[in-house]
């Protein structure tokens, strides 16, 4: 470590004020203080000191999404192996770079020499990873050189918010997605979603939804329906193979059968909870995410007050709607308020997306409303509009919009409490 | 104030003192009928019509309008200009104007039109009253162009119904953008250019208030 330090050390002048390289000082001082605590303490007046930082606070955040990471890589692979294996689907062929002959069909029986079986967990990781990996480093690629460039230009540290992004980004996308796409979306979150407003801490959305939501809108074949989901082809080996979310099913089925959800589905509530089904690539498991949950909750950096406020909405709303499911025509309505925890993109999107404190609410209070309007913003959005079969993206940028109000509502309404207690008006 | 002249009047607006950029007015039509570059063609040239006409009616009667009633009377001569318009239209591009539908009607809620009268035309003469028009729906269109120019190409990979950018649905190589086809993503695009025009002209930029 005295080696490394000693090398940064040494090279820290061309850096500074008047060096060489001092347009590129934020790169400099990302490597400094990712590999070593930054000297800096807080100047000034300020009477709250804590260890934390935002570094400390975004590493944690990654610490807590290995458990989906690891998940993402295994069920794109072991989805993609059961279908081509078991299921009559074949490989895809689209090469990876989109320019070369190299398919992962190649790289992963021929170079690699393994077969899919969806058995094997390694195949699975091997041949998730031969999904996941290009999206993330496209990801990391594209949005890593916006962030650079504002930096640069702008003059502020190159901060790891974006490492955060970055890696839930990719998580939130289907395994096929094309890599292009995936940095066309990066590129709009972090610019749009993040830049224009001054950086991380500025941003009243989080980037990574933005970015998603961008492609969601710009892409939607891509991004939406029943032939996106799993990493392989039907049988003419062209389209995407058909396999349905529980969301997407549910949305399309029959009045008449709708009661019966594992018969709709196909998948139980287990399945749906464990996360060995069709979807989003980190998204599946509802386990990985409590994981997640009690690593973000245990050192405080996930609120958790925020996530049990998009529980209490999401059941809530979902158990009223439940509730009056004869009355309806909706198949949607027939999922009951357990099973709307376990599918889709809920459990990600409470722990890891809803819970990012920059563009959530500041004030305690307000909190419990914030999250309580994503969860029932959720429901209704999976169960009444029809053009949606998911539901928390959309609630939880309806829900960043709403956040200064509610925190606006929050403080007046304690003003004027304050002021009715000690009489000073 | 000074007499304002007519180059004044005229090119300010296109990129100094754009209607939509920096007055924000006119977001609206910008937003609809911006899809495809020739429906934002038309659409500048009838605005810049009814402008620059009303501006030169509402200047010509400036001193018989009883300031209480103003408001009405500037809005019977821009209303029967956008009847007039609509006609024109009718008659010389039909298909044009059937896809357009109501969003001709409604450049008599353009806040363009109605601004430029009260804020310019009831207090100068007549000529430079019309090009001030024409000069304000120049900037105006200009957004609108610009704004359609980038919808159309990568929402359907074409200019003006011609193919540019051929289309992965029909064997080519362009992915189309479904969000370009939405009405937001004119905000997208609008905010885009201003963001470019202000890097320019920094003294457009909303400093805070200074508390």
């Amino acid at each position: 470590m005295k080696f490394l330090r000693k090398q940064l050390d040494m090279v820290e002048p061309l850096f500074k004020k008047g060096g060489k390289l001092e347009k590129l000082y934020p790169l400099y001082e990302a490597n400094d203080t990712f590999l070593f605590t930054p000297g800096e303490v807080t100047k000034g007046t300020s009477h709250v000191r804590d260890a934390i930082d935002m570094k400390r606070m975004m590493s944690t955040v990654i610490v807590a999404l290995v458990p989906c990471i690891l998940m993402a890589l295994w069920n794109t692979g072991y989805q993609a192996n059961l279908a081509i294996a078991e299921q009559g689907a074949k490989p895809l062929q689209t090469s990876i770079t989109g320019l070369d002959s190299i398919t992962r069909d190649y790289l992963f029986t021929q170079v690699l020499g393994m077969e899919y079986d969806p058995h094997n967990p390694i195949a699975n990781l091997v041949h998730g990873a031969l999904w996941f990996l290009p999206v993330y480093i496209a990801c990391m690629a594209v949005g890593g050189l916006c962030e650079v460039t504002f930096a640069i230009i702008r003059g502020h540290e190159i901060n790891e918010g974006f490492l955060v992004s970055g890696m839930l980004f990719p998580l939130t996308l289907p395994p096929a997605i094309p890599l292009w796409q995936v940095g066309l979306g990066i590129a709009f979150g972090i610019v749009v979603g993040k830049e224009i407003f001054g950086g991380t801490g500025k941003n009243f959305l989080n980037p990574a939804l933005t970015a998603r939501a961008f492609l969601y809108f710009a892409h939607a074949s891509f991004m939406s329906g029943d032939r996106v989901w799993t990493a392989a082809a039907a049988e003419n080996g062209v389209d995407g193979w058909t396999a349905a979310t529980t969301l997407g099913s549910m949305a399309t089925a029959d009045v008449a059968q709708a009661a019966d959800v594992n018969a709709v589905s196909g998948l139980s509530w287990f399945d749906c909870f464990m996360g060995w089904i069709p979807g989003s690539m980190g998204e599946t498991s509802t386990l990985a995410c409590l994981i997640g949950a009690a690593i973000l909750i245990a050192s405080g950096i996930g609120s958790w007050r925020i996530m049990t406020g998009v529980l209490l909405g999401a059941i809530g709303m979902s158990c009223m709607l439940y509730a009056f499911r004869e009355y309806s025509d909706n198949s949607m309505v027939y999922l009951s308020p357990l099973r709307h925890l376990v599918v889709g993109g809920f459990a990600f999107g409470t722990v890891f997306m809803a819970t990012d404190p920059v563009s959530a609410s500041m004030t305690e209070s307000g909190k419990w409303w914030y999250g309580g309007l994503i969860g029932v913003m959720t429901v209704l959005i999976r169960v009444i509009n029809p053009a949606f079969a998911e539901g928390i993206m959309l609630a939880i940028l309806f829900g960043n919009v709403m956040a200064p109000l509610i925190d606006y509502c929050v403080i007046q309404s304690n003003v004027k409490r304050r002021a009715a207690r000690y009489a000073t008006t | 104030m000074a007499d304002p002249k007519i180059k004044d009047v005229l090119l300010e607006p296109i990129l100094n003192n754009n209607p939509i950029a920096l007055q924000v007015l006119g977001i609206c039509s910008a937003l609809a009928v911006t899809t495809k570059l020739e429906t934002s063609i038309i659409m500048a040239i009838a605005v810049t019509a009814v402008t620059a006409c009303s501006n030169a009616a509402v200047s010509a009667i400036r001193s018989y309008i009883p300031s209480s009633i103003r408001i009405i009377v500037q809005m019977t001569v821009i209303a029967s200009l956008v009847i007039v318009v609509d006609q024109i239209l009718k008659a010389v591009a039909y298909e044009a104007s059937k896809t357009m539908s109501v969003f001709v009607g409604l450049i008599i809620t353009n806040c363009i039109v109605m601004g430029r009268a009260e804020a310019f035309a009831m207090k100068n003469p007549v000529v430079v009253s019309f090009w001030d028009g024409v000069g304000n729906c120049l900037g105006y269109g200009l957004i609108l162009i610009v704004v359609g120019f980038f919808r159309e190409l990568f929402g359907s990979g074409k200019l003006l119904g011609f193919e540019v950018l051929p289309l992965s649905s029909a064997g080519g190589w362009y992915e189309p953008n479904g969000l370009m086809l939405l009405p937001p993503s004119a905000f997208f695009i609008i905010g885009a250019f201003i963001w470019v025009l202000r890097s320019f002209k920094s003294d457009q930029i909303n400093r805070d208030p200074v508390l």
